[in-house]
């Protein structure tokens, strides 16, 4: 690591960590922030570095977020009548029962969407192009459709995540916990990335984007290396969903834990502004957009949409290949695309 | 010698078009083979048949003593056998260096591999190889910027960093110019004789192949047409016929 770097990752995790107290209106906001830029980074997988338009993605959000409330409650009371009776009115988490349940329901929200991933990936996986992304798209709409049908997480009408304890703190506290929680996991997904990128894992999700039968010509199995990828997306996408559910504090089927229309085009959109298949792309992307997207819906209330529409048009036809990407058209030395003149010897040689 | 590619009474049918119809070739071990034939005589189909690109209807292939006919394509390029395309098929927006760090071998594929680093040997080996085939000065360019002939040397080096048994070369020169042409053959000649692979080359180029095979297979119409040294072959009227033009 450089000198330079050193000094940016310092200044993020100073920042990251100050944050809420340097502004502590927004620390709800900024929060949101880091699942989005964990959203983007891990739908960068497929849709950059493997060149695999998922639409799907939200499915292994939705899992995370419905597992991790589902564990939390059901450690402990009977889950169905939890959401028939419309959640905490009857029953009560003592603090202790809270965080266990909690830091249970996070890894299993975790765990569970990666083996979703891992049984759908053979089949799902095997498409390519615009097959894949109907397939996913697919995938992603059934998810919601299917889960308003299940009565015991509250079908149609969704469920309630359990609230904070009473007796234990204020609504500060636990804005603050899971602030500090969001920033853990953005940082735990990036760091992942950034590592597997350098490694053959991440050589060869870029051989199966710039072409997947070379790879395959040149003796590689590229099927394992795909649903690795998914079920790395899958993991972290869970914990994000997971976290989520408990911030919102309501789970609905369709607009929030798979809510394909939003959340499910946002990854897609951030990962594209920032710039697909490199590893800052996502997130300078996701943050650009988050502050975007708020800005529209305080300052363009009532064109919120409009105004959001234009800039995704702005997006695709000014910089198709995101901010990173249109960096590294213009200055493709700083990304050390460099011939060298030192040994223009081997050049001659060939004759 | 012992033979390490026998292909047995291949057949494959695209539909009504018999694309190879019984076609039997053996490759001696350390040679270099051509194949010849005129556009569309199943030449192409042919590679694709051998490295299980796609099913065959008939006959077999053996490579190295092993039955491939079956095997999908990662098994058959892991056991030695590689081919290169003819259009070019390289990791465009990769650059120089890690088109040839995905192309080394990997015997195993898990998820401690996956998540290994890349071993500082691999990245000399790379570069020699890109010496070798005087592409050093761009290894740090996008495979995708390089021009159609340095693909092709790029693709030849990719295939050199497999270590393979094996090469089947869909028109190498094609498209390159004439000064560069030879230097291809001399390398050609030299990974032949230094690192013993053996070379199934397909070519339209009459000078390249005459001054590079020591046997030659000529196709037309999906079947075997001819096979002999490079003179029978430029001698023979069939082949005359067929693909040289008769004079």
């Amino acid at each position: 690591m450089t000198k330079n770097n050193r000094i940016i990752y310092g200044l993020i995790l100073i920042l990251g960590i100050a944050a809420p107290f340097l502004f502590p209106g927004f620390k709800l906001q900024i929060s949101f922030m880091w699942l989005l830029v964990v959203l983007a980074l891990t739908w960068d997988v497929q849709g950059g570095q493997m060149g695999y338009n998922s639409f799907g993605n939200i499915l292994f959000f939705g899992i995370g977020m419905y597992v991790c409330a589902g564990v939390q409650i059901g450690m402990f009371f009977p889950l169905a009548e939890w959401t028939a009776s419309g959640g905490e009115e009857t029953f009560v988490h003592t603090p202790t029962q809270y965080f266990q349940g909690f830091f249970i329901g996070l890894i299993l929200s975790g765990i569970v969407p990666g083996i979703v991933a891992a049984l759908i990936g053979y089949g799902v996986l095997g498409l390519r192009g615009q097959y894949f992304a109907i397939c996913t798209l697919g995938l992603g709409i059934a998810a919601g459709e299917i889960a308003g049908g299940i009565e015991l997480i509250g079908a149609g009408q969704g469920m309630t995540s359990p609230p904070w304890p009473k007796n234990i703190g204020s609504l500060e506290l636990r804005s603050q916990f899971f602030y500090y929680l969001c920033f853990a996991l953005m940082a735990a997904t990036f760091l992942f990335l950034k590592y597997a990128y350098q490694t053959r894992f991440g050589l060869v999700l870029n051989a199966i984007r710039d072409n997947e039968d070379k790879a395959e010509a040149m003796g590689i199995h590229t099927m394992r290396y795909k649903i690795t990828g998914w079920i790395v997306s899958a993991c972290f996408l869970g914990v994000a969903g997971g976290l989520m559910g408990n911030m919102v504090g309501y789970i609905e089927p369709v607009e929030i834990a798979f809510a394909g229309a939003t959340f499910g085009v946002f990854m897609v959109l951030m990962a594209i502004l920032g710039g697909k298949g490199t590893l800052w792309g996502p997130v300078i992307g996701a943050i650009a957009f988050h502050i975007f997207k708020e800005g529209f819906w305080t300052f363009f209330l009532g064109w919120q949409y409009v105004a959001l529409g234009a800039l995704i048009v702005i997006i695709v036809v000014f910089f198709p290949e995101g901010i990173m990407g249109w960096l590294r058209e213009r200055y493709p030395d700083k990304f050390g695309e460099t011939v060298d003149e030192s040994d223009i010897k081997a050049q001659v040689e060939l004759k | 010698m012992s033979n390490i590619l026998q292909v047995e009474r291949v057949s494959k049918y695209f539909g009504g078009v018999k694309a190879n119809e019984n076609i039997s070739l053996t490759v001696e071990k350390g040679s270099i083979v051509g194949l010849i034939g005129p556009n569309g005589s199943g030449k192409t189909t042919l590679f694709n048949s051998i490295v299980g690109t796609h099913p065959i209807d008939r006959g077999s292939i053996q490579f190295d003593g092993k039955e491939v006919s079956e095997l999908p394509v990662p098994a058959v390029a892991k056991l030695g056998l590689l081919r290169t395309f003819q259009q070019t098929r390289i990791y465009g927006k990769l650059n120089c260096i890690e088109n040839m760090l995905i192309s080394s071998k990997q015997e195993k594929e898990n998820i401690f591999t996956m998540f290994s680093k890349i071993p500082e040997e691999l990245t000399v080996k790379a570069e020699n190889l890109l010496k070798f085939v005087g592409l050093y000065q761009k290894r740090k360019l996008r495979a995708g910027d390089l021009s159609f002939g340095q693909q092709k040397l790029l693709e030849l080096a990719m295939a050199l960093m497999n270590e393979p048994k094996m090469l089947l070369l869909d028109e190498p020169t094609a498209g390159i110019n004439p000064t560069l042409i030879n230097g291809i053959i001399d390398r050609l000649l030299t990974i032949n004789k230094e690192y013993g692979i053996t070379l199934l080359v397909i070519e339209h180029n009459m000078r390249v192949i005459m001054n590079l095979a020591q046997r030659i297979f000529c196709l037309a119409h999906g079947q075997l047409l001819a096979e002999g040294e490079p003179d029978q072959i430029k001698n023979d009227q069939r082949v005359i016929d067929a693909y040289l033009g008769a004079q």
